[in-house]
Order: C-alpha cells, then sequence, then structure tokens
C-alpha cells in the first residue's frame, strides 16, 4: 500500500520532531553528565591521590585503599560466583531432569534480579557481617548472591543457543555427558559467560547500597588476605563517605571520574567482546 | 548374506502416547549395505538411532523389545562403548566448530589415545578413507566449519570412522549434497563396505539400487519388506512396496 493514500501522513512530521528533540535531549544529558563529572574530577586527580592512604597527620586524602578495596572484592566476588552461576547453568540446562524444578529456580533467578539492592545489603549483613564480621569477605558474598542470576541467565541463554548437532555429535562417538559438556558445550557457550563477567563488573564497580551494610568504610590500605577479613571501603562507598561525611568534594569528584572511565571501558570491553565472538562465530 | 552383526527382535517404541515402530524385526549382515527406505515420518531415523541408542536423549522414548549386537543385549551394555562400535553420520553434517584434526581426533581422545604419534596415525587413515585427506592435508588446524558442504560431511565421516567402530549408520548422508559431493559419497560407502556393517536412510531409490545390498521397506512404523535389493525393487513381494517405489505414494 502507498503511504501517501494514509489519513495519518500529516502526524509524520510532527513525530519526527518530537523523536529528534528527544534523542538530542537525551545525548545532551549524557554528554553533560559525563563533562561535567570530568571537568570536576580530572583536576583533583593526581598520582598521589592514587598512590597514597589517608592521613589525618598531614591531612592528606589517598585513594589507594579504595581502588585496592575494589579490585579485590571485584576479584572474590567473580571466584565465587562464576562456577556457581555457571554451574547452576549447566546443571538447569543438560542435567535437570525435572523441568518444574528448572522452571522454579529460573523464576527464583528471575525474581532475584529484580530485588533493590539495599535489601541484599541488609541480608548480607545479617547472614554474613555477623558471621565473618564486617569485612570485605562478607561484601562480596553478599555481591555473589546479588550476582548469581545474571550469571547463570546469560549462561543459560547461552547455553541454549549451543546447536543439539553438537551434543548429537560427541555422545554418537561415544563420549560421556561431562566430556561433552567440557569439550563440546562449554566451549561454546563462552560469549555468554563473559557477556555475564562484564555486565557483573560494572555492577559490582557501581555497587554502594549493599556494600555500606557489609564491607564498612575503612580506608587502610591492605593485602589481599587482610583485606578480605578486615572493613575496607570500596569506590563507590568511599566517594559517599567523603561527600556526604567529610565533605571532600575533591576527591569525591576524582572517584566519580575514575568510576566514569572504568564504566567506559567496561563498555568498551562489552563491544570488544561481542565483535570478537561475532568475528569467531563467523568463521 | 553374512553373519548378521545386529538382530532386531520385536522392536516397538513409543515418543509418548505415540507409537513410531511396531514390532519391527530385522537382522543387520556385516560387510554389507543396508538401505532403509519409506515414506517421511515412517520411523526411519527413529529406527536408526534406536540402534545406537541415540534415542536415549529423548526423556519421552519408551522401548520395547530386544536389540542383540554381536548378541550382547544393546540395552545392558554400557552406552559410551557401543556408541564407540556403532558410529552415526547424520542427515545435515555437523563438525565440532574445531579444528579438522581436533574434530577427527576427538573420539580417540575420548577414549583414552592421548600419544601424539598414534593420534596423528589414526587421524590420517581416517582422512584417508573418508577420502578427503588430499583437500586437507595441508591445512588440519584450520576450522572445519570453513569447509565446503560435501566435505564436511566426509569430514564427520572419518571422524566416525577414527574411533574405528563396526557398524555405521548413516541418516540421509547425502541429502543436503550437491550432486558431484553426492556421488563421492555413494564411491566411499562402497568402498567401506569391504570393513563395516553400513546401514543407510535414504530418500533416493536410485542410490539405495546403486549402492545397497539389501533394502528394508518401512511403513508407519512397520517394517513391511526386507530383502535383496535387486529383487525388492524388481519383484516387490508386498503391494504397498510395489505401490511406494514405483511412485505412486510417499
Ligand atoms: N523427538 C520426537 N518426539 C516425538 N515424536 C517424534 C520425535 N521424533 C520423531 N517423532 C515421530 O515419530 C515418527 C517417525 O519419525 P522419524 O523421524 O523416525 O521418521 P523418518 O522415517 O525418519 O522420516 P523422514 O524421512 O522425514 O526423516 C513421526 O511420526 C515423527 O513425528
Ligand atoms: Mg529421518
Amino acid at each position: 500500500m502507498m503511504m501517501t493514500s494514509s489519513p495519518r501522513r500529516p502526524l509524520v512530521p510532527l513525530v519526527r520532531v518530537l523523536s529528534l528533540l528527544a534523542a538530542g535531549l537525551t545525548a545532551l544529558l549524557t554528554l553533560f553528565l559525563i563533562g561535567y563529572i570530568l571537568l570536576q574530577g580530572l583536576p583533583h586527580l593526581s598520582w598521589e591521590l592514587v598512590s597514597t592512604s589517608p592521613s589525618y597527620i598531614s591531612q592528606r586524602v589517598g585513594i589507594l585503599p579504595d581502588l585496592l578495596n575494589t579490585l579485590y572484592i571485584t576479584l572474590t566476588t567473580l571466584l565465587f560466583v562464576l562456577p556457581l552461576g555457571v554451574g547452576a547453568a549447566v546443571y538447569l540446562t543438560e542435567y535437570a531432569s525435572s523441568r518444574r524444578l528448572a522452571g522454579a529456580i529460573e523464576y527464583a533467578a528471575e525474581a532475584l534480579a529484580g530485588i533493590p539492592s539495599i535489601i541484599y545489603g541488609l541480608v548480607g549483613m545479617l547472614l554474613f557481617s555477623n558471621t565473618l564480621g564486617t569485612s570485605l569477605m562478607a561484601g562480596a558474598l553478599t555481591l555473589v548472591i546479588m550476582n548469581l542470576p545474571t550469571i547463570m541467565r546469560n549462561t543459560q541463554e547461552s547455553l541454549k543457543t549451543v546447536p543439539q548437532s553438537y551434543r548429537e555429535g560427541a555422545f554418537g562417538l561415544g563420549a560421556g555427558k561431562w566430556r561433552v559438556i567440557r569439550t563440546v558445550v562449554l566451549p561454546n557457550c563462552l560469549e555468554g559467560v563473559v557477556t555475564g563477567c562484564i555486565l557483573s563488573v560494572g555492577r559490582i564497580l557501581g555497587e554502594s547500597a549493599a556494600l555500606l551494610f557489609t564491607a564498612g568504610f575503612a580506608h587502610t590500605a591492605n593485602d589481599f588476605f587482610t583485606a578480605l577479613s578486615s572493613p575496607g571501603a570500596t569506590l563507590t562507598v568511599a566517594l559517599y563517605v567523603y561527600a556526604k561525611e567529610q565533605g571532600e568534594f575533591g576527591a569525591a569528584f576524582a572517584i566519580a571520574a575514575i568510576l566514569m572511565l572504568l564504566a567506559l571501558a567496561i563498555n568498551l570491553l562489552a563491544t570488544l567482546s561481542a565483535k570478537f565472538f561475532q568475528r569467531r562465530n563467523a568463521s | 548374506m553374512n553373519q548378521p552383526v545386529i538382530t532386531v527382535q520385536d522392536l516397538n517404541l513409543w515418543y509418548g502416547q505415540s507409537q513410531a515402530l511396531r514390532s519391527v524385526s530385522i537382522q543387520i549382515p556385516d560387510r554389507a549395505i543396508t538401505a532403509l527406505i519409506g515414506p517421511s515420518g515412517c520411523g526411519k531415523s527413529t529406527f536408526l538411532k534406536t540402534l545406537d541408542r541415540m534415542n536415549d536423549l529423548i526423556p519421552s522414548v519408551r522401548v520395547e523389545g530386544q536389540v542383540l549386537y554381536q548378541g550382547q543385549d544393546i540395552f545392558q551394555t554400557d552406552v559410551n562403548q557401543l556408541r564407540r562400535e556403532i558410529g552415526m553420520v547424520f542427515q545435515k553434517p555437523n563438525p565440532f566448530p574445531m579444528s579438522i584434526y581436533d574434530n577427527v581426533a576427538y573420539g580417540p581422545r575420548t577414549h583414552g589415545t592421548r600419544d601424539k604419534k598414534t593420534l596423528d596415525q589414526l587421524v590420517e587413515r581416517a582422512l584417508r578413507d573418508a577420502a578427503i585427506w588430499d583437500e586437507v592435508k595441508d591445512r588440519l588446524k584450520k576450522n572445519a566449519l570453513s569447509l565446503s558442504g560435501g566435505q564436511q560431511q566426509r569430514l564427520c565421516i572419518a571422524r566416525a570412522l577414527a574411533v574405528q567402530p563396526r557398524v555405521l549408520l548413516m541418516d540421509e548422508p547425502t541429502s543436503a549434497l550437491d550432486p558431484i559431493s553426492t556421488s563421492r559419497i555413494e564411491d566411499l560407502v562402497l568402498s567401506l563396505k569391504e570393513h563395516y556393517a553400513i546401514v543407510m536412510v535414504t530418500h533416493n531409490m536410485q542410490q539405495a539400487l546403486r549402492v545397497s545390498d539389501q533394502t528394508a521397506f518401512f511403513l508407519l512404523g512397520e517394517l513391511i519388506e526386507f530383502g535383496e535389493t535387486g529383487t525388492l525393487f524388481s519383484q516387490p513381494r508386498d503391494k504397498r512396496t510395489e505401490d511406494y517405489i514405483t511412485g505412486r505414494f510417499g
């Protein structure tokens, strides 16, 4: 049918103008936000800031402990959540004989993903901080629960896209179930695992509410194992503390700038990995 | 007819409530090619998949009756060992997304061969036997998915041969291929029957005539007629066989 005969034709230019306006506004807001934070933050960013601990005596603000804590908590969370999430996904898609049980678990994971993070904080405090003490470990375990659905769902989606013919081919050669999963299924769902990982890292970096409850505020630079058993602030928590409790807006904006650069880097990483897998799948 | 390598007695199979095989009894001869023909949905693939227990992967399947492989009840033996001895080539070529070499080495590695030299030999022999060695010998490390459809299918045959099976099951192995690839695979199948028992599903009557020694005609889950290929095509005993091979239905 010819578009010109449509009675709705007069509306089309208006819709176009409105959507152009909306798109322009969105772009403008984003650019403004990024620009503002970088302008406020970058001048305060210095080697001294990122390489030292804060000291009241020398009146110095340093965010090295917060950087380290963020790194530690991210690694620890991934260390736990990856095997758990991937394992659960493999079990549900490849082993679970009861569709009902699998469905129930999937539903629970879906629900888990929608819960506000402060509730995770509350539960994490009761479950982990009360037993392990307020510590990076308690924070990491809370983040594990938070990110479990992300890893699980992404892996599951990816598992479902592995062609059944690969499995049949491997079974047909006399391979056992675990060997089929390990050698044919899992290597082909790496994409989902990586995507889940990137999403999770983004979420971990941005999380503050759940960690305020569980990991505490300390700014002491520790080695990995000491840090896990001690309270410590991550970058986002430190941002909150510096801005809200100490009025150190310079430091707060410097942290904000770092976090934003990290977020951009993660976005870039996600795009690159998608490209990489696209190319790999095509070849 | 040679000694039977597989003996099927009164085989019934259900997908949930619907019965797909009805009291099938047949003896598959060794070192010969058995063709399975019949209209779409008559149970050829189902029957083939029962022989190496690929139906185990489908939860709703229920089987009754007896299938003996070399005198042993296949439902009592170790399924991985059974599938090692009874190989399967699928309708659509399904190489793994890994190198040509790794595809062929997959089976031997599965069954414990680790030695590089032994693997090299097994891979070369399987590729030679599958008549694809000359085309791939210079690019064994290349991804198998970069091969053409016909090459992929011969690679899948090589992959099946590499575990040194006794029986080769092929479900319409040429239906996705062009005429040249098809005739290469037919030649290949003919050369393989010296060493293997081959069961091949085909929709192509000419193909059944060209390559097979025995032909089995299925209809609605029943084995209607089974006999020497030339005889079955020239003097079918059953009216339904005659109707089918003369193209009156299916
Ligand atoms: N996984 C399954 N679940 C339920 N029913 C099935 C399944 N696979 C096959 N069937 C049914 O069993 C019957 C036999 O199917 P089968 O695939 O064995 O036929 P076929 O002779 O191989 O047909 P074609 O020539 O089209 O490949 C059909 O009625 C089909 O619908
Ligand atoms: Mg079929």
